[in-house]
């Protein structure tokens, strides 16, 4: 499979970007020693012209210059875009909010065009009333706002054999971390009332979308009504088309899948549906064959994204800011440790702000790098005590053959010259 | 909790629940609601209209809030077409192995082979068994999927692939009957239908024990983890650079920034599906590259029905590749196929019916385009593409279009 990719690395051509931006960055220094910097001692354009009217791009995209800082797709995976994934661009970003725009995307049937009006969602089975809401009927229950990481279950899933691909957009990009507004799933089932489903311990939600691979999950109902949201808004605004336009469901903390897109339809049942997307995918196979199934929550994972293979140093040795990303499906990160030398010695690393549940955390370690060879890596713990595990500790107990739920200690070697790359180590 | 929601209800609330739904469903119907004319004005495009009157005959919805409305049985059985394990929601009919052979010729063998081995990455349906404690092990319908009902509730729902819902429960009983006969699971007289359902016995059926990570993994690690020397020496043990399957920069963008390129009202647009010269018709000419000889010749295209083209594209790339490198997918690459005889690339095996229009003569133009498209098994009986066909003219003229840009 991997030998019709052979080629220049990302890294390799991103890091001579790099070198290039170093060797004009010496320029600019030995000039400023002469005459001072001409950025600063001649008039530039921008100080003497016009920029743009308002109202000249109604609702912008980055500026140019940013244009790199885009979602990748890594065309072996799969068969197909159209039923596919890509990659957030986490080594370019900062903060803890994803921006719609270069948020990871997975389709089963490609992103539909659905219109408010257009939108129903049905809720039946087990209900007192099955009940039809238009989108205008779901903006008049009380509404939510919460931040949420969503993780697709295969993020990391390609590094389980061995490290494979350069870059933390690769090795780690299937996720986003965005301010949901919605209503609670809570308060749409008890809209429909829960008496015809009697005990509730052993009852289900099903949920399904309306795109033509119509993905349909079974969650239990204690998740259902627990904090479970129907989201219309990300970040403030509509949800974009790729993210499900006009509604889509959350599930804090649980794997991706179930965070059922273009939401048309809940179903309270007294047995799992046992959909495809629960059986032949999204179940982990252990090494004596056996597989587990209804493994939804996403563990405590972190990731270093700069420096990184596609974020290397650029300014040489001295103040360095090392920073990256946690997240626990199970709880809020509570602490961040990073290592400088493969995981032999640990520095606890500053959380940007005290974790959240279910969300993603900034971290930072500022050094003073001695310009030489490092082997960062990253490990969170979360208000469980969960530490996040080497790859020979996952590897140990479930064996080569899984693809979900990797969430090892990801390793850079950054070499002296800035340029990093993904490897594995002892 | 739901006991106590009925107390909250009972308590003197019903009756203002009861207006509000009246209120709802009035000011879909436009009958007294001065409050709100915007909402009552859309009422009259809405299609919600046309349900109002059945709406409005279903038992009134009391709920807590007293949003929504009650869905209609016609409604939920539209929708409602989950099927469990123990065979529940599975509907009458039947198929046999022999129907579901020529079906699945049909409608998946595109993707996933004659015998459901399966082709390019698209997913093998068959094979795999005793693998799954190897390295690699083989996934199919026959070695991993532990229950039957997923299958008819996948192929129902969801396939095929860019004609979902297409169709009927015998053909999907047939088309399941045909998989489990390429596992060599039933015989070739086998016909599957809902009585003999639960009957057919899954190899993997007992292959699934739920999550366990609570007892086998958090004990071990939820301890307090080391801090200094925790390691005598640090090896590097592998190098992603020396497997190198990190993909190079896409080519998404490139038809677009061609017509960036030539069009200076263009020039920082990225967005290929954002309209850069609303209201007027951006006729742009293009030198295009992508033809098998040097000759570049010059063709004048429209960059907006281009654009427009490439979009609709998107329902053709499934099973087709076009572009510098396009190779030959489930369908042929669509290169220079303006004036190509049908059934004439190099190394595609073509239905019947195509091969022998194209030994008759018949090229690929605006027309015959517009025919194929429109209905491809009305125009070409027999054709192995399992696309429904494009409804509006003017997605065909816009595919046209796109595809014009890279036959010359």
């Amino acid at each position: 499979m991997s030998d019709s990719f052979k080629g220049p690395t990302t890294s390799r051509r991103q890091f001579l970007a790099g070198a290039a931006s170093v060797g004009a960055g010496a320029i600019a220094a030995g000039s400023a020693k002469a005459a001072g910097d001409p950025l600063i001692t001649e008039v530039q354009d921008w100080a003497s012209g016009l920029g743009e009217g308002v109202d000249e791009v109604p609702y912008s995209l980055p500026i140019e210059f940013e244009s790199d800082v885009i979602r990748r797709n890594v065309p072996w995976l799969t068969a197909d875009p159209i039923s596919s994934i890509n990659f957030t661009p986490i080594h370019a970003l900062d903060g803890t909010i994803t921006p719609q725009g270069c948020a990871f995307e997975r389709h089963h049937s490609g992103a539909i065009e659905m219109r408010k009006q257009d939108y129903r969602l049905m809720i039946n089975g087990l209900v007192d009333t099955p009940l039809v809401f238009t989108y205008e009927d779901l903006v008049r229950f009380p509404r939510e706002n919460h931040v949420y990481f969503c993780e697709c279950a295969a993020n990391t899933g390609m590094e389980w054999a061995g490290a494979q691909l350069n870059g933390a957009q690769f090795t780690h990009g299937m996720i986003h971390n965005m301010e949901y507004s919605g209503v609670s799933l809570r308060t749409i089932l008890q809209e429909a009332g829960l008496d015809a489903a009697g005990d509730l311990k052993d009852k289900w939600v099903y949920v399904e979308g309306a795109d033509a691979s119509s993905n349909g999950r079974s969650i239990p109902m204690e998740k259902a009504l627990d904090d479970c949201l129907v989201a219309f808004t990300a970040n403030g605004e509509a949800l974009r088309k790729e993210h499900g336009y006009p509604v889509r469901l959350v599930v804090p903390g649980w794997e991706g899948n179930m965070w059922i897109k273009w939401l048309r339809r809940i179903e309270v049942t007294d047995a799992p549906v046992e959909s495809r997307e629960e059986t032949s995918k999204y179940t982990d196979t252990q090494e004596d064959g056996t597989s587990r199934k209804w493994t939804w929550e996403m563990d405590a994972k972190s990731v270093v994204t700069s420096p990184s293979p596609q974020s290397p140093i650029k300014h040489g040795s001295g103040p360095l800011v090392i920073t990256g990303l946690a997240w626990s499906g199970r709880g809020a990160i509570e602490r961040v440790d990073v290592s400088l030398d493969g995981g032999k010695n640990w520095h606890e690393a500053r959380l940007a702000a005290p974790g959240e549940k279910m969300a993603v955390s900034r971290f930072y370690l500022d050094i003073n790098w001695d310009g030489t060879d490092m082997l960062l890596q990253s490990r969170a713990i979360d208000d469980t005590d969960y530490v996040q595990p080497t790859k020979t500790q996952l590897r140990d107990v479930r064996g080569l053959n899984s693809i979900y739920h990797n969430n090892c200690i990801q390793t850079w070697w950054v070499k002296s010259s800035g340029e990093a790359e993904n490897v594995e180590v002892s | 909790m739901s006991k106590s929601l009925n107390l909250y209800i009972g308590g003197g609330f019903a009756t203002a629940a009861v207006l509000t739904v009246a209120a709802n469903f009035g000011d879909r119907a436009i009958s007294e609601m001065p409050s709100n004319p915007s909402v009552m004005t859309a009422g009259i495009s809405n299609p919600d209209t046309l349900f109002i009157a059945a709406a409005n005959a279903a038992p009134e919805h009391v709920g807590v809030f007293g949003i929504g409305r009650v869905a209609l049985p016609e409604e939920i059985s539209a929708w409602d077409m989950d099927i469990l394990p123990d065979g529940t929601g599975l509907p009458d009919g039947e198929g046999s192995v022999l129907d579901g052979e020529e079906l699945f010729s049909s409608y998946c063998a595109v993707c996933h082979g004659e015998f459901a081995e399966g082709v390019g990455n698209w997913p093998k349906l068959s094979g795999g068994e005793d693998t799954l404690a190897d390295e690699d092990p083989l996934k199919t319908v026959g070695s991993y999927w532990p229950y039957l009902s997923t299958t008819f509730d996948y192929v129902r729902r969801s396939m095929p692939f860019g004609n979902a819902q297409s169709l009927t429960n015998d053909e999907v009983y047939a088309i399941v009957a045909y998989i489990l006969y390429s596992n060599y699971l039933v015989d070739e007289d086998f016909v599957l239908n809902s009585d003999n359902f639960l009957d057919v016995d899954m190899p993997n059926s007992d292959g699934f024990i739920v999550d366990d990570r609570a007892e086998a993994e958090y004990p071990i690690w939820s301890v307090e983890p080391c801090m200094s020397d925790c390691k005598d020496s640090v090896e590097i043990t592998m190098r992603a650079a020396v497997l190198d399957v990190t993909p190079e920069e896409t080519r998404a963008r490139q038809i677009q920034d061609m017509i960036d390129s030539t069009n200076p009202n263009n020039a920082t647009s990225s967005n290929s599906s954002s309209s850069s010269s609303i209201g007027q018709t951006t006729v742009v000419t293009i030198a295009a590259s992508t033809g098998s000889t040097d000759a570049k010749a010059s063709v004048t295209l429209d960059a907006d029905l281009v654009a427009a083209g490439e979009k609709v594209f998107k329902k053709c790339k499934a099973c087709h590749q076009v572009g510098d490198g396009a190779k030959n997918r489930t369908g042929p690459q669509l290169n220079a196929i303006i004036d190509r005889t049908l059934g004439s690339v190099e190394g595609f095996k073509y239905s019947k019916t195509l091969t022998e229009m194209g030994a008759g003569g018949t090229v690929w133009n605006d027309e015959t385009l517009a025919a194929f498209l429109a209905n491809p098994k009305a125009y070409a009986k027999g054709t192995k593409m399992s696309f429904a066909g494009l409804k509006k003219d003017s997605d065909v003229a816009a595919v046209t279009e796109y595809l014009r840009s890279f036959s010359q």
